[in-house]
């Protein structure tokens, strides 16, 4: 294939790395430009860019990556996929890797597989869910000090109605469910 | 114009001011929005972080409860437009994959083929479908004066190829040009503001919303548009922790587009949903919009 610059022999976790994600096989035309990490607005904070996490995943570190805060730090901007000159699905990959880490909990100080664990619960129970970025759930039930220190700002996005505790719950829960069972049973991952 | 309307959790309870003011412009405007009955959370990023089958099931639930007369869906977050979308075209992409989430819906009953319905974001819909004529035909309140930042953040723009330039995108402030508003410059107009960030890790959340709001008060913007309800939640609700945090003295206020064209039309401003913001609105409108006075 031209533009193959990532050697694929010898890296099982590269072919894991395909298996994963949908388009994954984009990932052995990675030329290493470091166009991602540049165009990342949290690149600064990561352990290593994407165009490094790349690197290690055609070398095989497999144990490396998957302890890697990088995931972690990817918020879903897309930046990097719409400037990537060989149109990469960086950001699925990110979403693979966070899988693969919770599957086989290798992550390591990050709340991000608590938290989204805590929200598709809810999805799952209710069909509904709370607004992420105020997670009060999870804050009221995980962590108290946290949803104080939130005190203030809690409060006043309570007074003007912008804050509930609980979601409402759709009328066939039962048939999201019953997808949700099809799903898990054809192979997606049991939490 | 039909198509049918997704609002997504947020629109429930914490962006309100968004499905209220979103309803009361589509109405103005004679576009027919029509909630698909019985909606489910899309997921957001957290399913996707976890299963994506599930992820992909859950989401196509909504496209297969679409009613079949309409061939258009619209969304106003940002996150439920892109997952709609992403779900739709990784089926168009993959028919094993397709075949897949078509034996999950089986068991509820449902079915969706790749395709059959157009996922719009309301931003494109209104600057599109209504057009430039239209809008400009329904202002009673011209909103001169008034200086605009237009925030598109990510996932409108972000990697589908749509209806806007992914880094650079102009329809907001078009639209806004239409009502009258004086748009300034915003170089981070489709930066990230850090999504879920604010729950994982709050030094780097805060520190994208602190570029977002010094960019803007460096243009003076007497306030920001956003059109998702994560973006005005971080913006709004997270500006007085950011102030905080960094020892800054923004006061911007942070409302929805829909908000300030509701505004243009006259309609009122309490079913427009003004007032849940944490940083009031209100009192810069009153002061920089002159006569027809303003409904209140
Ligand atoms: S931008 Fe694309 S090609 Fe360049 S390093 Fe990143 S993934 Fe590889
Ligand atoms: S999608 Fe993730 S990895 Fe890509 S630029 Fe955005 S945060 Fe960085
Ligand atoms: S993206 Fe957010 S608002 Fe949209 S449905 Fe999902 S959780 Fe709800
Ligand atoms: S700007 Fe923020 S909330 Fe909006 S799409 Fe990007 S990450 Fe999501």
């Amino acid at each position: 294939m031209v533009g193959t610059t990532l050697e694929l022999r010898g890296s099982p976790f590269l072919h894991e790395i395909i298996q994963e994600v949908p388009g994954g096989e984009r990932i052995v035309r990675c030329l290493q430009c470091g166009t991602c990490g540049g165009s990342c607005p949290n690149g600064a904070d990561m352990q290593y860019t994407p165009r490094t996490i790349f690197a290690m995943i055609a070398a095989n570190q497999r144990e490396k990556v998957l302890k890697a805060n990088t995931m972690w730090f990817c918020v879903s901007c897309y930046f990097c996929v719409s400037r990537c000159p060989q149109k990469i699905p960086i950001t699925d990959i990110m979403y693979g890797l966070k899988r693969i880490a919770i599957r086989e909990r290798m992550y390591q100080d990050t709340d991000a597989p608590a938290l989204a664990k805590t929200f598709t619960d809810l999805l799952d129970k209710y069909g509904r869910s709370f607004e992420l970025g105020l997670a009060s759930r999870y804050y009221l039930f995980n962590r108290p000090i946290a949803m104080l220190k939130m005190g203030p700002m809690g409060l006043s996005m309570f007074t003007r109605g912008r804050m509930s505790l609980v979601p409402t719950k759709i009328k066939n829960i039962e048939q999201l469910q019953s997808i949700i069972r099809k799903a898990r049973e054809l192979g997606g991952t049991q939490q | 114009m039909k198509y049918a309307y997704y609002p997504g959790c947020s629109l429930e309870c914490s962006s309100a001011a968004y499905d209220m003011s979103v309803r009361a412009v589509a109405d103005l405007l004679g576009i027919e929005l029509r909630e698909i009955d019985d909606w489910n959370c899309c997921g957001a990023t957290e399913y996707f972080s976890q299963d994506e089958l599930t992820a992909c099931a859950v989401i196509a639930r909504n496209l297969a409860l679409i009613e079949p007369q309409l061939d258009q869906v619209v969304a106003p977050c940002a996150a439920c437009y892109l997952n709609l979308r992403k779900v739709d075209s990784l089926m168009k992409e993959d028919p094993a994959l397709a075949d897949k989430i078509n034996q999950c819906l089986a068991a509820g009953r449902l079915h969706y083929d790749p395709g059959r319905v157009r996922v719009r974001h309301l931003l494109d819909l209104i600057h599109t479908d209504i057009g430039e004529t239209a809008i400009k035909d329904k202002v009673v309140q011209p909103l001169t004066g008034l200086r605009v930042a237009c925030y598109y953040g990510c996932q409108i723009v972000r990697p589908y190829d749509g209806f806007d330039n992914p880094e650079q995108p102009v329809k907001l402030d078009e639209l806004m040009t239409w009502v009258g508003a004086e748009v300034v410059d915003f170089p981070v107009k489709a930066h990230c503001c850090g999504g879920h960030m604010t729950q994982i890790s709050e030094p780097q959340a805060f520190e994208l919303i602190r570029r977002l709001l010094h960019n803007a008060a460096e243009y003076r913007a007497d306030l920001i548009l956003c059109m998702c309800p994560m973006c005005q939640l971080n913006l709004d609700a997270y500006q007085n922790r950011v102030n905080s945090f960094f020892g800054t003295n923004y006061q911007i206020p942070i409302i929805f587009f829909t908000q300030l064209l509701g505004v243009a039309f006259g309609l009122d401003w309490k079913k427009l949903g003004f007032g849940k913001e944490i940083v009031p609105a209100e009192p810069v409108l009153r002061k920089k919009l002159t006569a027809p006075a303003a409904t209140a």
